[in-house]
């Protein structure tokens, strides 16, 4: 019953065709990350952070991560980040499929798109009291974009700054903010004047109030974010005032790219786990593997499984060379594995049968992830609505 | 004609193509692509008209050998020239099978006569080819077939049929597997056989379809004599050779052959959901929330299948995957298709009902009808399955009947009889 096992293959041409052809240079983060997170968090240490850790893991082992270059990939080398291959998102994605495999715990995506945001349109005051140590693993932020009721995109933000003393007072709601309240800076979305703008924020400002909500996940942990007259100086703007679409639009790219790199880690895991899982497993005298109704099941997965990597690829590599098509990429990739990861992990749990819905089995906990990630910047279906507005519709 | 360009670097290749071009192949319509041009009835005489004037130009064969009448230069010159030719009307119908696929099968395992008759006619236009595998008596199970060629001195007799050879009635040459030892196990006693197809004995029929189309016939062989000289590799050993003109079918499906000229569709490419977003136009529905979400998911298969085929094609010629990884791709077209045409219907409401002469919508009506064929043709998904969870994750091969076992002690169908007569 030999099988078919992943073998990754170097990459010799001069641009990645697809992700199967990476750098050494990749494949040694990629490496890295993995032992790393072999060492420091299997899942049954996930399990443990679950109950023990307020944010959902121990500030010094993220510290080791951002060590490993978790924190910097998406930061301009003079800001003090740098990409290991010239492309940072596609080396990122690379770390966000890791910590998928073994749903690691960690604010990957809201400090990448606030260190992005502020290598990019940040100030030096910016870079050098948050962003220097959010890249050092010391410190935390959170992206503040959706509201309730809001669907992840401008037309939803309702916030308000309102211009005051020289500098801004805001008011709103922010949820759901992963990260909140392990947070020390949140990057604010909210309207001057009706025009989108964002703001940097200390967590701890008078007039903010972060309410942890109960999280699908895990270890991953959301929040509501009240912003009550939180007043700011006219220093906190990161970017053109009124002049953040652009901006905003381009972090929620890198998010979403990250997230369906996430998911498909989380996937490929649990699909591997039931794959072996149905060598293993005898009934009426033989594998579960040797029943054609499953092995078409199992077809039907792997194709669903590789169509989800191509997507999530062709997405990164889209929003990473600032593509034409680098919108329609990752709602088409958000679209598709926000559908299919979860449709896919409940197949899982159907081919193992009962232990599949009980709690000591793992497959909830991927499942979990996958659902907050389906939920967190955009679900299929507002994505698919930014699709029908790209087609003219 | 071809020995002055061996060495010519690809860029001025291309330009000397361009000019070529523009002074010697018909410009295409605004909007129309050689896909739809090759539905038109006196296609095929005109497609070997341009053959014979690529031919001519110095410009056909652009990756074959020299010395079977093409050019012999790189991928890389039969790409520029491709992509020079996408706004003229190129004889595509010559493409596939007949040069991506019998051309290669015969360079691979022709005789030096074979090759030298065939090629360089090919290539001039005048030989235009195809596949006779499957047989009606049998779809899925293609080395289960049941056609018989019966040795008689310097000849073998054939009788039987196949189905689902395209374009049969306006080709003139077939490769055809048949039944030369029933004794041996299903794989060994297979012979592959270059047929001409316009000959005594051979009777072409045109099979319409549910929608209309009749390009796929049936062939039925009554006492054809073909001579031995035409054995394409050894007799009793065509699974072989059937075996390397699938491995060439899957390059020339996944676009992957050098062997091709122009391309089909070229110029279109935009997908289904573009297609589904003017109609919902059409019909003053783009506002509607679900038919928005609706059209939307077209797009998003039609770019995951894109993708899909990029990762596949790659994966495979770095050995990430196995060769059988290309069901992936397949299986991925015919359900998502499956799903379009049901979205389809799902955007033109009651217009699947009945519609005005001409109305977008009526194409969708009627294209409905078709929905399965994606997921037969070439392998039906079942078999695409069975190939990817037994070839791709190595799951355990389902029971065969016949393996190992004398064809003729195998249970099987009988060979279909003759049109008009009983049973069929």
């Amino acid at each position: 019953m030999a099988r078919v096992g992943r073998g990754g293959t170097a990459a010799t041409g001069e641009e990645a065709a697809v992700d199967l052809q990476r750098s050494e240079d990749q494949e040694l983060l990629r490496e890295t990350t993995r032992k790393f997170l072999d060492t420091t968090c299997p899942v049954a240490t996930v399990r443990e952070w679950a109950d023990k850790e307020p944010d959902g893991y121990p500030a010094e082992w993220w510290r080791r991560g951002a060590e490993l270059g978790w924190t910097s990939l998406l930061v301009a080398e003079e800001d003090g980040g740098g990409s290991v291959s010239g492309h940072g998102l596609l080396d990122l994605v690379l770390v966000a499929e890791e910590l998928g495999r073994t749903v690691a715990p960690g604010p990957l995506v809201p400090t990448n798109v606030v260190a992005a945001a502020l290598s990019a349109s940040g100030n030096e005051a910016h870079k050098a009291e948050v962003l220097a140590p959010i890249l050092a693993g010391e410190s935390v932020a959170a992206w503040c974009l959706a509201e309730p009721g809001g669907r992840w995109s401008a037309e939803g933000v309702a916030a308000t700054a309102r211009p005051a003393g020289g500098g801004y007072v805001l008011d709103g709601v922010k949820s759901p903010v992963e990260a909140a309240a392990a947070a020390d800076h949140l990057l604010v979305v909210a309207r001057v004047d009706g025009a989108l703008t964002q703001f940097l924020v200390p967590r701890h400002a008078p007039g903010v109030h972060v309410t942890p909500l109960d999280s699908i996940d895990l270890v991953r942990r959301v929040a509501t974010v009240e912003l009550d007259s939180v007043a700011v100086d006219a220093s906190a703007v990161v970017g053109e005032v009124g002049g953040a679409a652009d901006d905003i639009e381009r972090q929620l790219q890198l998010a979403v790219a990250v997230q369906c790199a996430h998911m498909v880690g989380a996937v490929d895991a649990m699909f591997s786990v039931t794959l072996e899982y149905s060598f293993d497993r005898y009934t009426f005298g033989r594998p579960l593997a040797s029943y054609q109704a499953l092995k078409h099941r199992f077809a039907d997965m792997k194709l669903w499984l590789e169509a989800c990597h191509a997507t999530a690829f062709g997405a990164a590599r889209a929003v990473d060379g600032g593509s034409d098509r680098a919108a329609e990429y990752v709602s088409v990739a958000k679209s598709y594995i926000g559908d299919k990861a979860p449709a896919m992990l409940s197949d899982c749990v159907q081919l193992h049968g009962g232990i599949g819905v009980t709690w000591d089995h793992d497959l909830h906990l991927y499942i979990r992830r996958v659902v907050l990630e389906r939920s967190l910047m955009g679900t299929p279906e507002d994505h698919r609505e930014r699709i029908a507005v790209r087609l003219g519709m | 004609m071809a020995e002055s360009t061996a060495t010519e670097d690809v860029e001025a290749f291309r330009l000397r193509a361009r000019a070529w071009l523009a002074e010697n192949m018909p410009r295409l319509a605004e909007g129309v692509d050689n896909h739809q041009i090759m539905v038109e009835d006196e296609y095929a005489v005109r497609a070997r008209q341009l053959q014979r004037t690529l031919f001519d130009g110095g410009f056909a064969g652009i990756c074959f050998p020299v010395e079977y009448g093409g050019l012999g230069l790189s991928r890389a010159h039969q790409q520029a020239f491709t992509q020079e030719s996408i706004p003229y009307e190129m004889p595509v119908v010559f493409n596939t099978p007949t040069l991506s696929i019998l051309a290669p099968t015969l360079m691979d395992f022709g005789t030096e006569e074979q090759k030298r008759r065939h090629i360089p006619a090919m290539l001039k236009g005048e030989e235009l080819w195809v596949q006779f595998l499957s047989e009606p008596s049998g779809g899925s199970d293609l080395a289960g077939l049941v056609t018989r060629a019966t040795r008689d001195g310097d000849v073998f007799i054939l009788n039987g049929s196949k189905i689902w050879s395209s374009g049969a009635f306006r080709a003139d040459y077939a490769l055809c597997l048949a039944r030369t030892n029933w004794h041996a196990p299903k794989h060994r006693g297979i012979t592959c056989f270059i047929l001409k197809i316009h000959q005594p004995g051979i009777e072409v029929q045109q099979i319409k379809m549910v929608n209309g189309w009749n390009e796929f016939c049936q062939e039925f062989f009554d006492d054809v004599a073909v001579p031995v000289e035409d054995v394409v590799g050894e007799i009793d050993d065509g699974w072989t050779v059937a075996s390397r003109l699938l491995i060439h079918e899957r390059n020339a499906v996944g676009g992957a052959s050098p062997y091709t000229s122009g391309m089909a569709g070229g110029s279109v490419g935009r997908g289904i959901g573009a297609h589904l977003a003017g109609v919902a136009r059409d019909l003053g529905r783009q506002d509607d929330p679900r038919v928005r979400q609706l059209v939307a998911e077209c797009r998003v298969l039609d770019r995951v299948g894109q993708q899909l085929v990029e990762r596949v094609t790659t994966g495979i010629s770095s050995g990430h995957f196995p060769a059988p990884a290309g069901s992936l791709p397949r299986l991925f077209a015919a359900t998502s298709g499956e799903r379009n045409f049901d979205i389809g219907l799902e955007v033109i409401g009651a217009h699947a009902a009945g519609w005005t002469e001409g109305e977008r919508a009526g194409e969708l009506a009627r294209a409905f009808l078709m929905r399965q064929g994606g997921s037969l043709g070439g392998g039906s998904n079942e078999m695409q399955r069975n190939i990817i969870s037994e070839r791709v994750l190595g799951m355990p091969r389902e029971f065969a009947a016949d393996k190992d076992r004398p064809f003729d002690e195998v249970l099987h169908n009988a060979a279909p009889s003759r049109p008009g007569g009983a049973g069929g």
